[in-house]
């Protein structure tokens, strides 16, 4: 039988790949799909309490609808993100991280 | 299988490969809501992510012409904290989940009636977050018009 535990369990660890894909790669692009593995992460952890809520034999509805808007709300930031890395490209010709450091100390 | 895809994603040189093993991954992310009886957010999973923003993924990849990374030079104190930060993390959400003692319930069984899980998520989507739901549609339209500003030859 799965149990709420497992699906935490796997969320976490997703959440665990993306953050160690935004920590240790450097490709812009690779660090955006691992933001995406985050918010995902966090999808599945709501979507696995909302099932475990249940009233009346309903479950709780307001998990999913978080989930709904943080799916909107990943959609538009990718957008943006993706326009900004292509204008980035266009100044730069470059997608690393490490060849954009004029605002470094 | 999510899993795995997902460690595929950060692990593969190639950003096409790593963009073919985010869709696999959230299309299995998405059968896992299924099977938490969220057919409706099954489903815009696999429209939105799955569809829509792989698409733009991949066809950015394209217009960049993106190569597969050459190995680098790797910069070895970063690396190590990376994985130390990691470590540290998992270590943290073992001890959470396996502090908290409703997580081994079984899941109570749900009988939804006559009108399917849209209807729930409809009615509370539309009654309760209307505002809400308002204002991510302004953001979208905020969003689009950003884009387009940016993606213009040059600004003025």
């Amino acid at each position: 039988m799965v149990t709420l535990n497992d699906y935490l369990i796997a969320s976490g660890l997703l959440f665990a790949i993306g953050f160690a894909g935004v920590l240790l790669r450097r490709n812009v692009i690779i660090i955006f799909m691992a933001l995406e593995l985050m918010l995902n992460a966090a999808n599945l952890s709501l979507i696995g309490f909302s099932r475990y809520n249940v009233h009346d034999g309903v479950p709780d509805y307001n998990g999913q609808v978080l989930a709904f808007f943080i799916i909107t709300v990943a959609a538009a930031e990718v957008t943006v993100g993706l326009a900004i890395i292509v204008a980035l490209f266009r100044a730069r010709q470059t997608t690393h991280v490490e060849d954009i450091n004029t605002l470094k100390f | 299988m999510m899993l795995f895809f997902g460690g595929m994603v950060i692990l593969n040189r190639n950003p096409v490969a790593s963009a073919l093993s985010l869709v696999v991954s959230f299309i299995a992310l998405a059968a896992l809501y299924v099977s938490l009886d969220a057919y409706f957010i099954g489903v815009i999973q696999i429209l939105v992510y799955a569809g829509a923003v792989m698409v733009l993924f991949l066809f950015i990849i394209m217009l960049l012409d993106l190569k597969a990374e050459s190995r680098r030079r790797v910069n070895f104190p970063a690396v190590c904290g990376g994985f130390v930060v990691i470590i540290l993390f998992i270590k943290v959400l073992s001890d959470v989940c396996y502090g908290f003692e409703g997580g081994n319930a079984k899941f109570p069984p749900i009988s939804q009636g006559p009108q399917g899980d849209v209807w729930h998520v409809g009615m509370v989507l539309f009654r309760q977050y209307n505002v809400a739901l308002q204002v991510v549609g302004t953001l979208i339209l905020v969003a689009t018009i950003g884009v387009v500003i940016l993606s213009k030859r040059e600004l003025k």
